[in-house]
């Protein structure tokens, strides 16, 4: 190669490594920056209740107190609150993802009549706001009487039409061969669909259940409104409790970010083991929509 | 806490009257000889709701230039994106109540942060009451929400559109001469215009129903009605003030504003759009 030729690509790939390590110190320092509201969440946390209130403010706390987030156990039932979070964001995504999983079963490989116009209704459904279907949905757990039961916090939530749109699109996807094979040998309608179906279905079965356990796990205004009693609060609900019991005085801010953090730690956990199916669902639901 | 109890009178006796409720929500009376509104205060958190949707194109932006800069063959990314995504998948309340330590205005994050800085500076600075003041306390709540979704579903949705442009469109561009702005905008910018019109649209239905968990936790509402947004006002009305009717005729004007505008979107915006 001559000379010029030779330069000149040593001045690309120089130009490149440049390119990248800036890339990354900037997307270090933007990372840092983010997590910094987090830090200081954990760092509130682990300080004594008055030494939260000090400025110049400390980020490292001295000395480092754990009081706070045993304290958040006995000040309000949050263990019942944790139970109650777990119960329903469990029993929601199961409903959900078998729901959606039967649906989209029979509407991509059943056929009976009005199928199709049955599935765009249903889809429809889906433009129609949340804050809209709020009100009504409300009035009739009033009138079905499951105001502050486990009912009003679960079967609404049951069923979901994006659930059902996003798994139909990947069953459509699931070539024939297979189960014109299993046909042959004899298996029934629920056998392929079980067999075949669901075991090859695994990564968008993940994405499902890892969107319906966050969604469900992080909802707020719905069980603000449908729940009464204490007993049946879930832990978004708990922390917002907090912020009543501390009415009148000073609220205390170790308590409300141990709590706080105890609140998310398992959705992020969720979301750092699913994180593949997250993105890829997240990729499927823009793409196609 | 007090028990809120539940207008189970009232909802199931509720009878029909008609379109009162709207006359109430959209009308005007004369008074004095001038038009006044008969609801002054959802005019009033309308504006609240539009102003706090201002937010959405520096999301938008801010997350497409997340994207370019991430969208480069490094390794670790994946690490990145996750810490990115953070906060978008925590929960609302504990981010609500983190924001509202940070907000504080004597001991907060940010006040001090301030404060030092103009010290360093020979100063003596002193933040603004950000929650609890009338000026400060909607753009308060949107730099929450940009913090929020900056690294969230829109980066994620770029980067993969942006993924999705052949390299070779680049090269071609190169052989013939573009610099890096050209590129940008005869070939990037289209080549994601699909993904564009999805998130304006879905961000605008989004941005709509949006503020209640803000508005419950961090302000109720406050300064004087400053943060309460139209969904926030359904809640007082169905939930704290049993005016079921009345929630129901603010939800039905949403949902016709949705409408609508989403109708706009998709025809005009439709256009813009290459495929």
């Amino acid at each position: 190669m001559s000379k010029e030729l030779l330069a000149s690509k040593e001045m690309k790939a120089k130009r490149e490594l440049t390119i990248k390590f800036i890339t990354y110190a900037f997307l270090v320092a933007f990372g840092v920056t983010m997590m910094l509201p987090f830090f200081w969440m954990l760092s509130t946390s682990l300080k004594e209740t008055q030494a939260v209130y000090v400025f110049p403010p400390k980020w490292i706390p001295d000395p480092v107190v754990w009081a706070s987030y045993l304290k958040v156990w006995s000040v309000v039932p949050f263990a019942r609150f944790y139970l109650n979070s777990m119960l329903v964001a469990l029993a929601v995504t199961l409903g959900q993802v078998f729901t959606s999983a039967f649906a989209a079963y029979a509407f991509s490989r059943l056929t009976f009549p009005g199928r199709d116009k049955l599935f765009f209704s249903y889809l429809a459904t889906m433009m129609i706001p949340g804050s809209v279907t709020l009100v009504p949905v409300y009035i009739l757990m009033v009138h079905f009487r499951w105001i502050d039961s486990y009912k009003a916090l679960i079967i609404p939530a049951m069923f979901s039409a994006y659930g059902t749109f996003m798994l139909r699109q990947f069953f459509m996807g699931i070539p024939r061969d297979l189960e014109d094979a299993a046909r042959i040998d004899g298996c029934s309608l629920f056998g392929i669909f079980w067999k075949i179906i669901l075991p090859l279905s695994k990564p968008i079965l993940a994405t499902l259940t890892t969107f319906t356990f966050m969604a469900s796990w992080n909802n707020f205004m719905w069980p603000l409104l449908v729940t009464e009693s204490v007993e049946k609060k879930t832990l978004p609900i708990g922390l917002a409790y907090f912020q009543e019991v501390y009415q009148y005085t000073q609220p205390d801010w170790a308590l409300l970010m141990a709590g706080s953090l105890l609140v998310t730690i398992p959705v992020i956990i969720v979301f750092v083991f699913n994180q593949r199916f997250f993105v890829e669902g997240i990729k499927m639901s823009g793409i196609k929509g | 806490m007090d028990a809120q109890l539940v207008p189970w009178p009232k909802v199931l006796s509720a009878n029909f009257i008609g379109f009162a409720n709207f006359i109430k929500l959209l009308g005007f009376h004369a008074q004095d000889g001038a038009w006044l509104a008969n609801d002054p205060k959802f005019w009033k958190f309308t504006g609240n709701t539009l102003f706090l949707m201002m937010v959405i194109p520096i999301q938008m932006f801010s997350s497409l230039i997340l994207a370019i800069i991430m969208n480069q063959k490094l390794k670790g990314i994946a690490v990145f994106r996750t810490i990115y995504f953070l906060p978008t998948i925590s929960s609302g309340v504990a981010i609500c109540l983190l924001w509202q330590w940070i907000y504080n205005p004597n001991f907060g994050l940010l006040n001090s942060m301030i404060t030092k800085i103009g010290s360093m500076l020979g100063a003596d600075w002193q933040g603004p009451l950000w929650l609890s003041s009338m000026a400060w306390a909607k753009p308060s709540l949107m730099i929450m929400s940009l913090w929020v979704a900056i690294g969230g579903y829109n980066t994620i949705l770029y980067l993969a559109a942006l993924q999705n442009i052949p390299k070779d469109y680049y090269e071609a561009a190169e052989i013939d001469g573009a610099n890096g702005w050209q590129k940008f905008w005869s070939i990037t910018w289209p080549m994601i215009s699909p993904t564009t019109f999805f998130i304006t649209i879905m961000s605008i239905i989004w941005g709509f129903q949006g503020g209640f968990e803000q508005a419950y936790i961090m302000t109720r509402g406050g300064p004087n009605g400053a943060t309460t947004t139209l969904e926030y006002y359904i809640y007082n009305n169905l939930y704290e003030w049993h005016h079921v009717g009345y929630a129901a005729s603010v939800a039905w004007f949403l949902f016709i504003i949705i409408f609508v505008i989403t109708l706009i979107n998709w025809r005009f915006g439709g256009k813009l759009v290459h495929y």
